[in-house]
This record gives C-alpha cells, sequence and structure tokens, in this order.
C-alpha cells in the first residue's frame, strides 16, 4: 500500500477539477436547476473506495475550492462536504459491499445531508430561502451514481488506484 | 472530523461577520481564474459559431437598425450638450457644485454560474485595469451593481437585486428619496419603508439619487411595478423592477467619476479619511 500510495493522484486532480468545471458551467435556466452535486458525489466516490487516502480533510479542501470558485461563504461547502465523507469514511466496508443500487440509496442520504447543511447556512446567515426545487438536484444525483461509480470505479483500476 | 467541522463553521463564521478574509479570497481567486475561464470557452464557442452563421441579410438589417438607431441617438445627444450647459450654467447661480464628468470602462461578462443563492456575476477587467472596490456598475440602460471583490485578471459584481445590497434612489417624477433593496429571489427591488400617504404610483422611474456617495446621481435603476397597502406592514409595499437587463446583458461599463474626492473615498473604503473631508 505505502509503495502505490503516491500513483494516480493525477486522476482524483482530474476528476475533483472536472466535478468543479461542471459546477459553474453556464445552463439553460430551465435545466440550471436540476444540476447534480457533481462535486460532492466525486468526493463520496473517493472516500468510499480509498478512505486511506481521501478522507475528511481533502473533502474539506474540495469545500474550499467550491466555495473560491462559486462564490459562496468561505467554508458553507466546506461544512457539508467534510460531514459527508465523514460518514462515507466511516461506513465504507459495509457500503462497498452493498449491490449498486443499494449504494446508490445510501449516497443519496448523503447528499440530502449534504443540501441540509448547506440550507443550514443559507438560513443560519439570513440568505434568502430557496424554493422546494433546491431538492430536485439530489434525486439527480442518485440516478447519476451507478454510472459514475462504473466509470470512475474503471479508470480508478487502470490507474492502480482502486 | 470534529476539527473539520469546527474550523469550516469557524470560516462561516469570520467571512460573514468580519471582512478579513477578503484579502485571502482575492488571492485564492486568481487560482480559480483559469477554471472560469475555461468554463467560459464553450460559451464564448457557441456564440462565436452564432456570429459565423448569421447570414448577409441578417447582418444588413442588423447594419441598417443600429445606424438608425444611432442616428437617433446623436439627435438627442445635441441637445444633451446644450441642456448639460444650461444645468451647470443653473447650479453654478445656485451656488452648488456638480460634477458630471466620468470615465468609462467596458468589460465583459464571463459566462459562468456562481452559487445560486447570491446574485453576482464575474467580468473580465480587474485591478490591472484599474477597477476597485465599490466601484460602480452599469450597462446599456441602467444601474446594474457594484464591485465586492477584485484581483488583478477579474472582478465579482454584486448585482442591485441581490439581498445584501440596496441603493438610495429617488422617483425621477417628484425627487421622493427611497432605498431599493434586493430581493434576492427573482428580479426585484423592494422599496423600503415608504410612507403610508407617500405619492409614488406604478411605472414611476427610479434613478440613483447620489446619496450613498457610492454611484453617481440621476442614472436610471428601476420601474415601480406593484404599489400596494398591506394590512400587516406599517409602510406601504412598493415593488420595483430593474431597467438593466441584469440577465442578459454581456457587456457592462465601469464608471470612475472625475471627482477626486468621491474617488479618494472609496479607494479607501470604509476608512474615515481624515483632511480630505470637509
Amino acid at each position: 500500500m505505502t509503495d502505490a500510495a503516491p500513483r494516480g493522484g493525477w486522476l482524483i486532480f482530474v476528476s475533483l477539477l472536472i466535478a468543479l468545471f461542471l459546477t459553474i458551467l453556464p445552463m439553460p435556466a430551465a435545466a440550471d436547476a436540476f444540476r447534480p452535486q457533481w462535486v460532492a458525489l466525486v468526493t463520496l466516490f473517493w472516500c468510499l473506495a480509498i478512505p486511506e487516502r481521501f478522507g475528511v480533510f481533502a473533502a474539506f479542501g474540495v469545500g474550499l475550492a467550491v466555495d473560491v470558485v462559486s462564490g459562496s461563504l468561505f467554508g458553507q461547502h466546506a461544512l457539508g462536504l467534510s460531514l459527508i465523507a465523514y460518514a462515507a469514511v466511516e461506513l465504507h466496508q459495509r457500503i462497498r459491499l452493498f449491490p449498486l443500487w443499494q449504494q446508490a440509496l445510501f449516497v443519496w442520504v448523503l447528499l440530502l445531508v449534504e443540501r441540509l447543511l448547506n440550507l443550514w447556512v443559507l438560513a443560519a446567515t439570513g440568505q434568502p430561502m430557496p424554493f422546494l426545487i433546491y431538492w430536485v438536484p439530489t434525486l439527480f444525483g442518485l440516478l447519476l451514481w451507478p454510472w459514475l461509480f462504473v466509470i470512475l470505479n474503471d479508470l480508478g483500476r487502470r490507474a492502480g488506484l482502486v | 472530523m470534529i476539527l473539520a467541522v469546527v474550523f469550516a463553521l469557524g470560516l462561516i463564521i469570520a467571512d460573514h461577520r468580519f471582512d478579513h478574509l477578503e484579502r485571502v479570497r482575492s488571492l485564492l481567486s486568481v487560482l480559480a481564474y483559469p477554471l472560469h475561464l475555461a468554463v467560459n470557452v464553450p460559451a464564448a464557442l457557441v456564440r462565436a459559431t452564432r456570429e459565423r452563421l448569421t447570414d448577409a441579410a441578417q447582418l444588413r438589417s442588423t447594419n441598417t437598425a443600429l445606424s438608425r438607431e444611432n442616428l437617433l441617438l446623436k439627435a438627442r445627444l445635441q441637445q444633451f450638450e446644450s441642456l448639460e450647459a444650461e444645468n451647470m450654467r443653473l447650479r453654478d447661480l445656485l451656488g452648488s457644485s456638480f460634477n458630471i464628468g466620468e470615465r468609462v470602462l467596458i468589460a465583459e461578462i464571463l459566462a459562468v454560474d456562481l452559487t445560486p443563492s447570491r446574485q453576482q456575476v464575474i467580468v473580465n477587467k480587474g485591478t490591472s485595469s484599474g477597477v476597485f472596490v465599490g466601484q460602480p456598475v452599469l450597462d446599456a440602460n441602467a444601474v446594474m451593481g457594484q464591485v465586492i471583490r477584485t484581483n488583478p485578471f477579474s472582478s465579482v459584481v454584486l448585482l442591485i437585486t441581490d439581498s445584501d445590497h440596496s441603493l438610495p434612489v429617488e422617483v425621477n417624477r417628484n425627487g421622493l428619496r427611497a432605498i431599493a433593496a434586493g430581493s434576492g429571489v427573482g428580479q426585484g427591488l423592494d422599496l423600503l419603508f415608504i410612507p403610508k400617504n407617500a405619492d409614488i404610483r406604478e411605472g414611476d422611474l427610479l434613478v440613483t439619487s447620489g446619496m450613498g456617495e457610492r454611484f453617481p446621481p440621476g442614472y436610471p435603476v428601476a420601474r415601480v411595478t406593484t404599489v400596494r397597502q398591506d394590512p400587516d406592514n406599517p409602510f406601504t409595499t412598493v415593488l420595483a423592477e430593474p431597467t438593466a437587463r441584469l440577465d442578459r446583458s454581456r457587456e457592462v461599463l465601469l464608471v470612475w467619476t472625475l471627482d477626486p474626492h468621491m474617488q479618494q473615498e472609496a479607494l479607501t473604503g470604509a476608512e474615515p479619511n481624515q483632511g480630505t473631508t470637509p
């Protein structure tokens, strides 16, 4: 493990960069409300796949990157992402044995938690409340997870990460 | 985990309550700039392709429309110059100085989707072009917002519809002063603290009053859409719609007011400026 540790770090970096890119990519107004939480999905994948290399603090850093890039309050995404990363790292041994659809449900719950924490920060700092459509992206995350898992797992294996 | 959470909460509070983090943020946003540029590429490509695909007839018709508009504007400008001179003369008579000299710079909005809970845009001019925090931003029609964050290459503009933004305005018809606060959701402004008996009607044009010394006076801001008496509100409920095309403009104007006192104050920010202020 120590031998393989430095390998494949570029894949993590690139996947997160693409996720960030998709987060701020302008989309038509109709599709904008349904944008999945790309960064949260990718972060969760790495937390489940290689928890010994990608843990809570990595997720915290990723959250800060999201905050800088998207102009939200400093620490807002960092809070949500590090908490769900903690849950994923703690439970990764159990989750990895689940069939893919059960895994997706677990991920969905974590995505809901991330959104809830974001909402909490918004409310605590007196920003306007979003509408109910705010929760819809988690459903898209649920549908996307199996595809994302298969693709990233395959790439990770080729890069010698997983 | 606890450490990360405490740290995140600390950052949230620090960013929300104090502005010490602004420097860190502008430093980090330099790093984020390549990503913002990369995100802008697809939109720019679509736009370029669309420009390539316009046919000659369309170009000709746009050209005709533009030259007609140019003629109209020029005609109006002739009058404007004489009016300006007359205005200055009258103000001289009144003994009040009034500086309307201004310099503008055109900046382009980057096609980047920032967090949906804030109304912000990124423009492609930064401190290297002399942009400063607090600088007013206009589009062709009206006031759009002000610069809240800058780095050498780009700056973030807070739009007037953000829930954290409000600006002093007056009704163009009768000079009634008010404060227009962004409503945050959608594209609207709320006028705060309008007395029940105030003379304000639907369709009134609101212009900047220049009271906050941020925005130059006399620029259009919004048009009143609703005037309502709500039983639970001790004041009149007045809603207005910005005349700037906040969601459609691609180019914006950054304004420097050529008044050294105001410029100095805007540059130093909130710090009291001894000596120069009367």
